[in-house]
C-alpha cells in the first residue's frame, strides 16, 4: 500500500517536470518524436535509479558518518557523471540504433538536473507516508526514484505527442519554437494539477 | 592549449583539482560553521519569542522531548521571575496536503493559545500557505482560546475553527498540530506544575 | 571583441533565457516572486564568475580527456561555497530557494559557458564573460519573477499593488510555463532581429 502510494505521488501528484521543474532541458530539448521521447525516458529511468541507489549509499555511509554532509553536491555530481558516461559506453556496444538516436543527449543527462535533484531530496527530505515524517528507507528510495523518472518519461512522452501534432498546425511566427511549447507544457502542468490532493 | 592525455596526468590533474577543491570547501565550511548554527537557533528563538507571552529565560537551553501517541514534540519552557510563564511547543502534522507542516504553538499557563507560527510547510502558495500569520488572519482565531473548551476542527468537521477558504485539508492538518501540541502542553504542564 | 561588448552580449544577443532557451529549471522553479528570482540570479552569476575565471586560468594544464569532470569539480566547489555562505547570512532565502541552490551545478548555462568561452579566453574576459551572461539570466528571472508575482498575488517586490489576491495559477507550476512563454513571444516580437 506505501508503495502505491509512493508511486502515485511521484508519477502523478508530485509530478517532477511538470510540478518540481526539474529536468525541463531535456523536457523541452528532445520532445521532438515519441521514438526519441521513450527512449530518453529508458536512459533516465536507469541511470535515476542508478544514480539514487549510490548516492543513498554514500549519503548514509559515508557522508552522515563523517559528518561533511556539506560535500554532497561534489560527491554527487560526480558519481553521476562517472554513472552517465559508463551507460553511454555500454549502450554504444548494445544499441548503436539508439545511441545515435539519443545523440547529444544522453551527456546532457550529466546536466538534467533532475538526477542530481532526486539524489539530494531522496536523502535529504522528510516524506510523510505512513503517518510520521521521516527518512525514507533503501527500497523507498528506490521505487520512489524509479517511479520520479516513469513521470518524468510519461510527462515527456505526452509532451511529445502533442508536439508532433502541433507541426502540423500553422502556428504565428514568435510562437513558433520554444515559446508555444511552453505554453503547451503550461496547459499540460494544469491538468496535472488535477491529480494534487488525492495521495 | 590542452595537454596530451595520458594516465598519468590526468590523474594528477583530477587529484590535483580535488585536493584544491576541497581545501577550498573545508576552510568555507569552517568559517561559516558559526554563523549557520547561529542563525538555525535564531530561527527558533524568534519563533520562540513571537507565539510566547514575556519570559525571561532561553526557553531553547531548556528543551526536551516528550512523546505523545507516539509522535515526538520538543517542548521549549518559558519563566518569568522564575516562576513558569507557558511553553512553546514545537510538533509537526503529517496531515497537509503537500506534506509535512512544523509548527511552534505558545501556550499560557493557564493552556490558553498565546500565539502560533509556521515554522515549515509544503502548502499550496495562495491557498494553505496562509496558516502562516504573515499570509493571513487565519491563525489569529486561536489566539486566547483554549483547547479543552474551544473544539479544533473545522466548522464541516463539527468544531469551532474557521477553515481556509478552498483549503479544508490544510485547516484540518493545523487544527491536528494544535491538538498535539495541547495534548503534550498538559503533560508539560503537570510537571511544570509540580515543581513549585 | 571589446570588454564591454563581452558583457552586454550575455544581456540581449546572448540572453541565456530567452535567446539560448538554458537554465529553465531553476527558471521556473525559483520564480515564484521578484525577490526570489532576483536572489536565484545573483547565486548564479557569482558562482559563473568564479568559476568561469578560475576554469580560464587552469585550462591549459588540463589534459583534454577529463576537461568536462575537471570543470565540474570547480563549479561544484564554487556552487557548494555559495550554499554554505547562503545558509549563514541569508538562511530564510536559502530555505526558500532550497533545491535549486545545489543544482547551479547541473545549470546548462555554467557549463556551457565554462566549455564554449572561458575555456579558450583570456581570465578577465572570462571573467567578465560570466558576469554578462549573469546579469542576463538575473534580469530574466527577476523579470519572470515580478510578472507571476504581479499576475498571481498583486505584488511587486513584495508591495501590494493591485487589490485582491490575484490569479493564484500564476504563482502555481502550470503559470511558471505559461508566463515564461509569453515573455519569450514578447522578446521574439521586439528585441531579436
Amino acid at each position: 500500500m506505501e508503495y502505491i502510494l509512493i508511486i502515485i505521488s511521484a508519477v502523478f501528484v508530485n509530478n517532477i517536470v511538470l510540478n518540481q521543474f526539474l529536468g525541463v532541458c531535456p523536457f523541452l530539448g528532445v520532445s521532438n518524436r515519441i521514438s526519441t521521447a521513450v527512449g530518453m525516458s529508458a536512459a533516465v529511468v536507469f541511470v535515476m535509479t542508478l544514480a539514487t541507489l549510490i548516492t543513498y549509499l554514500i549519503q548514509t555511509y559515508i557522508l552522515n558518518p563523517l559528518q561533511i554532509g556539506f560535500m554532497q553536491t561534489v560527491t554527487f555530481i560526480l558519481v553521476i557523471a562517472a554513472l552517465v558516461q559508463m551507460v553511454e559506453i555500454i549502450l554504444k556496444k548494445i544499441s548503436p540504433a539508439l545511441y545515435q538516436a539519443l545523440g547529444i543527449f544522453l551527456p546532457l543527462i550529466t546536466t538534467n538536473c533532475a538526477v542530481l535533484g532526486v539524489a539530494i531530496i531522496v536523502v535529504t527530505k522528510e516524506f510523510t507516508f505512513g503517518g510520521t515524517a521521516a527518512m525514507l528507507t533503501l527500497p523507498q528510495a528506490l521505487v520512489y526514484a524509479a517511479s520520479m523518472a516513469l513521470g518524468f518519461g510519461l510527462a515527456l512522452t505526452i509532451f511529445a505527442g502533442l508536439r508532433e501534432h502541433m507541426d502540423l498546425v500553422g502556428v504565428p511566427k514568435p510562437f513558433r519554437g520554444v515559446p508555444i511549447a511552453l505554453i503547451t507544457a503550461g496547459i499540460l502542468a494544469l491538468a496535472f494539477m488535477g491529480f494534487s490532493g488525492i495521495v | 592549449m590542452a595537454r596530451e592525455s595520458n594516465f598519468r596526468n590526468m590523474f594528477l590533474c583530477l587529484l590535483i583539482i580535488c585536493l584544491g577543491g576541497s581545501a577550498v570547501m573545508g576552510s568555507v565550511y569552517l568559517i561559516t560553521y558559526e554563523p549557520i548554527a547561529a542563525a538555525q537557533a535564531a530561527k527558533v528563538n524568534q519563533a520562540i519569542a513571537r507565539v510566547l507571552p514575556e519570559f525571561d529565560n532561553v526557553p531553547a537551553l531548556e528543551a526536551y522531548q516528550v512523546l505523545v501517541d507516539g509522535r515526538q514534540v520538543t517542548v521549549y519552557p518559558a519563566q518569568k521571575d522564575g516562576v513558569f510563564a507557558g511553553a512553546a511547543i514545537e510538533a509537526v502534522t503529517t496531515r497537509g496536503f503537500g506534506g509535512p507542516i512544523k509548527v511552534m504553538v505558545g501556550f499560557r499557563p493557564d493552556g490558553t493559545i498565546h500565539n502560533t507560527a509556521v515554522i515549515s510547510h509544503t502548502e499550496t502558495p495562495g491557498l494553505g500557505d496562509k496558516m502562516d500569520p504573515r499570509k493571513s488572519d487565519f491563525s489569529l482565531q486561536f489566539q486566547g482560546k483554549n483547547p479543552g473548551t474551544f473544539r479544533l476542527a473545522v466548522k464541516k468537521d463539527g468544531g469551532q475553527v474557521d477553515a481556509i477558504t478552498a483549503a479544508t485539508i490544510s485547516s484540518r492538518a493545523f487544527c491536528d498540530v494544535l491538538d498535539l501540541a495541547y495534548r503534550a502542553f498538559i503533560q508539560t504542564d503537570q510537571k511544570e506544575g509540580g515543581k513549585q | 571583441m571589446s570588454r564591454l561588448r563581452i558583457i552586454t552580449k550575455g544581456i540581449i544577443s546572448g540572453n541565456p533565457i530567452f535567446v539560448l532557451v538554458l537554465g529553465m529549471c531553476p527558471t521556473l522553479g525559483t520564480t515564484t516572486s521578484a525577490v526570489n528570482g532576483l536572489g536565484m540570479g545573483l547565486a548564479t552569476t557569482f558562482v559563473l564568475m568564479l568559476s568561469n575565471l578560475v576554469i580560464s586560468l587552469i585550462a591549459g594544464l588540463i589534459p583534454s580527456k577529463v576537461r568536462i569532470p575537471s570543470f565540474i569539480v570547480v563549479i561544484a566547489v564554487f556552487v557548494t561555497v555559495v550554499q554554505l555562505i547562503m545558509q549563514a547570512y541569508v538562511p530564510a532565502l536559502y530555505e526558500t530557494l532550497g533545491l535549486f541552490i545545489p543544482l547551479i551545478v547541473v545549470n546548462c548555462i555554467v557549463l556551457g559557458r565554462a566549455e564554449a568561452f572561458a575555456s579558450k579566453n583570456k581570465p578577465l574576459d572570462s571573467f567578465l564573460d560570466g558576469l554578462g551572461s549573469g546579469i542576463g539570466f538575473t534580469l530574466g528571472l527577476t523579470l519572470l519573477g515580478a510578472v507571476r508575482e504581479l499576475l498571481g498575488s498583486g505584488a511587486f517586490f513584495g508591495w501590494k499593488m493591485l487589490p485582491g489576491d490575484g490569479m493564484l495559477v500564476f504563482i502555481l507550476a502550470p503559470g511558471a510555463f505559461i508566463a515564461l512563454g509569453y515573455l519569450m513571444v514578447l522578446f521574439n516580437k521586439f528585441l531579436k532581429a
